[in-house]
């Protein structure tokens, strides 16, 4: 198991109220993203414990990505990791940032 | 009928969100307080942030009522420390608050990483369980994801006051690759996916009275049920069990030499037993209603 922490400039602030956002399931090729807020505006914190070692490269490229393309100022990101692809990771951080900027039911 | 969502794809928190009144459920120690495994990180596994398992308390059709929900996926929804801790205090809480709970099982039992805390925690839940089933508490177990309910999970479904089942709804103690291994596959084809569902699927549950409602695989379905079972008498006490110690006998005794299911089926009187695996719930509710064994207490 390898662990990562990552601590980025984000261009645009996170949308919404919610609190928290979960997607996922830690399983093979599947991972959990557990997004809240609290880190300041204008960063981003994500840590990442991952099944699969050896691909910290992969993970800076999906990271930054997601960085570049979505609303992630102002948010932690946690990430637990069954070994998935990083499409599958891509995937999960969308899904989860959209979800916490969702109205609350 | 419109299919709303399947239980068996639903995760853990879908099944949720679909059993309860919208809005009232109140998560107990959620995602965010990261009460993860301590275990798994030995063997190098990463843990999941609500141990594969979501307790809170939340209304049902209007009725306050505690709630937990196995997540299947994660570690195959089996029981670890955290995990089962979380389940012996939701049930301890719900005989100290009085309050009827219901249980979405999906599991294949205890994790092997953390076996012995795994099937302490399935002693403690069964106790937990029972003793606030004496005190007037229902608790209803729903079974019907991709883990089935299995090993530990099986005895605490087994001590539930009523258990709602699909026809993915497998329940057993020894699962069919571990019955396969110990015993041979003359005993137990575990690869014969046709037999193990007719051997410990929901429908043949129903039938000699392991379980206590059959329902479409749909999560609309499994809230009716459970709506249902949470307006049946509540109760448990010594003459009853020993009614069940009875009827448990008389199984064994008319069913214990069976080869298969389909002729325990046709012991029951069904005129086709061999069709019962093809059949709508619909159709199959029908039969069970003439034909299946009591079901109560004995599982």
């Amino acid at each position: 198991m390898e662990q990562f922490h990552f601590d980025l400039a984000a261009s645009r602030d996170a949308g919404g109220t919610r609190a928290l956002a979960l997607v996922g399931v830690v399983a093979s090729g599947n991972l959990e993203v557990m997004v809240q807020r609290g880190a300041e505006p204008g960063r981003c914190t994500i840590e990442v414990n991952t099944a699969a070692t050896g691909f910290r490269d992969l993970w800076e490229a999906v990271i930054a990505d997601a960085v570049a393309r979505r609303a992630l100022g102002g948010l932690t990101i946690a990430i637990d990791d069954g070994g998935a692809r990083p499409d599958t990771v891509s995937l999960r951080l969308a899904q989860a940032v959209r979800q916490i900027e969702e109205s609350e039911s | 009928m419109s299919r709303t969502l399947s239980w068996y794809e639903a995760s853990a928190r879908d099944r949720v969100a679909a059993l309860v009144d919208p809005g009232s459920f109140a998560e107990i120690l959620g995602p965010e307080c990261r009460e993860i495994s301590p275990h798994l990180v030995l063997f190098g596994l990463p843990a999941q942030f609500d141990d594969g398992i979501v307790i809170g308390s939340a209304r049902i059709d209007g009725r306050a009522v505690l709630v937990a929900a196995q997540e299947g996926r994660f570690m195959g929804g089996a029981f670890g420390e955290v995990h089962g801790a979380k389940l012996t205090a939701l049930l301890r809480a719900a005989k100290a608050m009085g309050r009827d709970v219901v249980i979405a099982f999906d599991t294949g039992g205890v994790r092997l990483q953390e076996a012995n805390a795994g099937e302490t925690a399935i002693a403690e839940i069964m106790r937990a369980l029972v003793e606030a089933r004496l005190a007037g508490v229902r608790v209803i177990g729903l079974v019907g994801g991709r883990a089935g309910c299995f090993g530990g999970g099986g005895l605490i479904a087994g001590c539930c006051s009523a258990l709602i089942v699909s026809e993915q709804g497998r329940i057993s103690v020894s699962g069919p690759e571990v019955i396969e291994t110990n015993k041979g596959v003359e005993e137990f084809d575990s690869r014969d996916r046709a037999f193990v569902w007719r051997t410990m699927g929901g429908k043949h549950r129903v039938l000699i009275g392991g379980a206590d409602a059959f329902v479409d695989d749909d999560v609309e379905a499994f809230r009716a049920a459970a709506v249902a079972a949470l307006g049946a008498p509540a109760g448990l006490d010594l003459e009853r069990l020993g009614a069940e110690q009875a009827r448990l006998a008389r199984r064994i005794e008319r069913f214990g030499d069976a080869g298969d299911a389909t002729e325990i089926w046709a012991r029951l009187g069904i005129e086709q037993p061999a069709s019962i695996p093809d059949l709508s719930a619909k159709d199959f509710q029908a039969i069970a209603a003439t034909h299946r064994e009591t079901a109560d207490d004995a599982r």
